[in-house]
């Protein structure tokens, strides 16, 4: 027999659930050693075309090749046997458990039921060396990074002695550093024989990573082509299936006066570090003022801060000049602040809460809502079907639960909540994190359409296109200050990385170009 | 009213009917194999139930303490905090309720509202107790009111044994007639049964638990801070705070309990070796209920009926008691174990929504 070139091959693959085609009539061709992206929206059918080809999904119709062999995969335990590794974007780790003792899982080297530890060690040892993954074999997963712990993912599915490697979604976690990274080690491991497939919804990272793409849209194969005939530009049209905006109209804007004034904030952590420490800055009315930074120098408890979630040992926060340092929650809330937070679901929302139940939250005490301690459902109703129509937040009407919304429309249902309060300032941390293009271009019109209202916006991200496409300045924080501000109009993001790491000499000079 | 609709729905009603049934075979066959007549069994637990106008009389008096201590255990389930220190709520309520009926003497209007709102505060403080340590020390409110069971026991046997006895019995010494709240003309009427006004108020209790939880503000907070505390503080909410107050509300439930065993069924207190447990049944009343005001009302009356009813049992069919309670845990066991009895249902609904869906198709 021919040796196949072919790694899998997915041929008319048909899954329904009730009231849905979730892959219909799908073709997939993976070739030996290649990197292929599986391109699509959230709910384009990725996820479950790969659950597929990992054996948690028995498809309707269809079939799958394996290195030439047609083969029914029936559980997880066959799609390994054949060679198919996973790597889940939730990682499925022991958090107790070491590095080695996770990877060894379920195939562990044992004399007599007792483990081996040393030999577990050595072999985890032999194979992050052989593929460049560095981790300490005896560290605990709960102590480790999560970019570190994602190549202890990787590590499982190498020693179970995977040639074929699924990512869902790899980058969804990590910082810039780590999918860095992580980009390295995807080539070497292709560069070893191994075949990946890639499921993501960033364009970027296709471009840089894959050597060809299969674009899904809505449970159809739109397009395969090879990257290097495309651009990120045709892929969202394909992915969307219209014309996408990247380029938010936005125009210039003389700010007005100070909104928010913060001065030499200091917070202590939990260690005596201090996780704030003197930082300081002002934000106008009509002006989107970003926070750059890597994940962790202190940009959540800056907001913890502003918002009266978590009190500040020293220093002042103004809210038009008036002194709003260490209140509650509520206060700053009155006083003119809306919040978009970092983590919808651990703060924005309460998902067993209805739709119309998380409209008022944040706002439920105010009389209009229900005098004498009642509150008044119908006026909760009344607001919740407004902002609904308003903000086109999808679902299955105001009274299913939060939990029952896909991820955008959740954001958007919060966006519409803190823009109805008619803020001040509006602080927005991470507004985009999870959301497919159509979503982030929506709440990039509206993040700016409220700039151009004359709001003081606050807006804290990670991703620097968005930083670079929305603010009107842009600030760099590193341990708990301010290290400078980086010019919006002549982007480098050579320098804003070594300002996002701490060099002060970058910082400088910075400073000095504007 | 979405919150009705969401209790009644179908299998709401199916699943706690096919558990009951079949912790009744259960029961039947441990019986069975015990060589005792089931079918006996049954019809004298029936007949202790609905024998006669004593017996129901009494059976509503096994339930109403139930209802409150179930009514408690929910309330505070759903604001997320799980109480399981009800026992000493309700002998706190008990203790309240029994010093102002012994020390005190005053005219009925104000004795007996009196002896309950001290009996309810009672058991509210002593929950707030534990409250408080969760919200300012971060203490688990389950070791912590566990914990306060006991001390409530002694502190109580304590109290009524020292400044309330009568002298040479191991018991106090009766409340006056004005703070009691037995309804004389229904005992009367139904074979001098304990009935009292504390069941008018359980069930009243019942509509306080929803329209507080689901109707007002501080019901909205409560709720928040029990489904997603995170978001609560976000939202604004003094979280700890809450906390104390949900305690304090599930303990006055509690308390109330205790308070009418001693206004509306024995008149004094005794010194008690170990605690009646309501506190406990309490949390099984809540979980078979769903947390919902309805489904402890139901779970109240179906926990109190068995217990109430078993004594029947082993009076007319001669079931010694340790088999009575077999038959009761099982009867229980398989209500608790939604997941059970939904397994053993799946074959007909899943034959009886592919049939309909056929059905659907052919009619298009």
């Amino acid at each position: 027999m021919v040796r196949s070139t072919t790694a899998v091959e997915l041929k008319g693959i048909t899954k329904r659930f009730p009231g849905l085609v979730a892959n219909d009539n799908i073709n997939f061709e993976l070739k030996k050693g290649e990197i292929h992206a599986l391109l699509g929206e959230n709910g384009a059918g990725k996820s479950t075309l790969m659950n597929i080809l990992f054996g948690l999904y028995q498809p309707d119709e269809g079939e799958i090749w394996v290195n030439g062999n047609k083969t029914v995969i029936d559980g997880a335990g066959k799609a390994i046997e054949l060679g198919i590794g996973m790597v889940h974007q939730h990682f499925k780790l022991v958090q107790p458990f070491t590095v080695a003792e996770n990877i060894v899982l379920g195939n562990e080297p044992s004399k007599v039921g007792f483990l081996k530890y040393r030999k577990a060690n050595q072999r985890v040892r032999d194979l992050s060396e052989r593929y460049g993954l560095k981790v300490d074999p005896q560290m605990r997963i709960k102590d480790i990074t999560v970019g570190m712990q994602q190549r202890v993912e990787i590590l499982k599915t190498l020693y179970r002695g995977a040639d074929i490697l699924i990512f869902d979604e790899p980058t969804a976690v990590l910082t810039v550093q780590e999918i860095e990274e992580l980009i390295e080690i995807l080539r070497s491991l292709s560069a070893e024989g191994k075949s990946i497939i890639l499921i993501t919804h960033k364009l970027k990272e296709v471009m840089a990573l894959a050597d060809t793409v299969t674009v899904i849209r809505r449970g159809k194969v739109i397009r395969t082509l090879p990257t290097s005939e495309t651009n990120e530009r045709h892929l969202a049209e394909l992915m969307v299936g219209r014309d996408v905006n990247f380029q938010v109209e936005k125009s210039k804007q003389e700010p007005g006066d100070v909104v928010l004034s913060v001065d030499s904030l200091q917070m202590k952590g939990e260690q005596s570090k201090n996780v704030l420490d003197g930082l300081g800055f002002e934000v106008r009315a009509g002006e989107i003022l970003g926070i750059a930074g890597v994940d962790g120098n202190g940009q959540s408890e800056l907001v913890y801060a502003i918002t009266g979630m978590r009190s500040v040992n020293g220093g002042s926060i103004k809210l038009n000049g008036k002194d709003i340092t260490n209140r509650t929650p509520r206060e700053v809330s009155v006083a003119g602040v809306s919040h978009i937070p970092e983590d919808r679901h651990k703060h924005g929302l309460v998902l067993d809460f209805t739709l119309s139940e998380n409209m008022i939250l944040g706002n439920y005490f105010d009389p209009q809502f229900g005098k004498n301690g009642f509150i008044d459902f119908k006026a909760m109703d009344v607001l919740a079907q407004q902002l609904v129509t308003e903000f086109d937040v999808r679902g299955s009407g105001i009274h299913a639960k939060a939990r029952s919304l896909s991820g955008g429309n959740q954001q958007k249902a919060i966006i519409a909540r803190e823009l109805w309060k008619n803020p001040d300032l509006l602080i927005a941390v991470q507004p985009t994190r999870g959301l497919d293009i159509g979503a982030i271009e929506y709440v990039h019109k509206r993040l700016v359409e409220a700039r151009n209202q004359g709001k003081a916006i606050l807006l804290v991200s990670f991703e620097l296109d968005e930083l670079y496409a929305l603010s009107d300045r842009i600030a760099v924080m590193y341990e708990g200050r301010i290290m400078g501000e980086v010019d919006v109009d002549n982007r480098d993001d050579q320098q804003l990385g070594l300002m996002m790491a701490g060099d002060a000499a970058a910082a400088a000079t910075a400073e000095g170009r504007k | 009213m979405n919150t009705m609709r969401k209790i009644f729905d179908k299998s709401s009603f199916l699943v706690p009917l096919v558990a009951i049934i079949l912790g009744l075979l259960c029961g039947a066959l441990a019986m069975y194999a015990g060589g005792y007549d089931p079918w006996l069994a049954y019809s004298s637990l029936l007949k202790k139930l609905f024998g006669s106008p004593y017996d129901i009389g009494e059976a509503i008096r096994a339930i109403t303490p139930l209802i409150f201590t179930g009514i408690a255990v929910a309330f505070a389930f759903r604001t997320g905090l799980f109480n399981i220190g009800a026992d000493g709520q309700f002998i706190m309520g008990m203790t309240g309720a029994t010093i102002v009926g012994v020390t005190l003497d005053l005219p009925w209007y104000i004795h007996a509202p009196l002896a309950i709102i001290v009996g309810g505060l009672f058991g509210g403080l002593w929950a707030a107790l534990a409250g408080y340590l969760k919200a300012a020390r971060g203490v688990n409110e389950v070791i912590s009111s566990i914990m306060l069971n006991w001390i409530a026991l002694f502190l109580s046997n304590y109290i009524v044994g020292t400044y309330l006895v009568l002298e040479g019995q191991q018991k106090s010494k009766p409340l006056h007639e004005s703070s009691l709240v037995t309804i004389k003309w229904l005992s009367e009427s139904m074979g001098n049964a304990r009935m009292h006004w504390g069941t008018l108020i359980a069930l009243l209790g019942l509509i306080v638990f929803y329209v507080v939880l689901w109707r007002t503000k501080k019901g909205y907070e409560l709720r928040a801070v029990g489904l997603n505390p995170n978001a609560a503080l976000y939202a604004g909410m003094n979280v700890n705070r809450t906390i104390i107050t949900s305690m304090f509300i599930s303990g006055v439930f509690a308390g109330l309990g205790g308070v009418f065993e001693i206004l509306g069924v024995f008149g004094y207190q005794t010194v008690m070796a170990s605690s009646w447990g309501y506190g406990f049944d309490g949390i099984a009343v809540a979980l078979l209920g769903g947390n919902t005001p309805i489904g402890v009302f139901l779970g109240a009356i179906l926990f109190g009926g068995l217990s109430y009813g078993s004594a029947g049992m082993s009076f007319g069919a001669d079931v010694p008691p340790e088999i009575v309670r077999i038959v009761i845990g099982s009867i229980i066991f398989f209500v608790a174990s939604h997941g059970l009895v939904k397994f053993f249902l799946k074959p007909f609904m899943a034959r009886r929504s592919g049939k309909s869906k056929s059905e659907g198709g052919g009619a298009r």
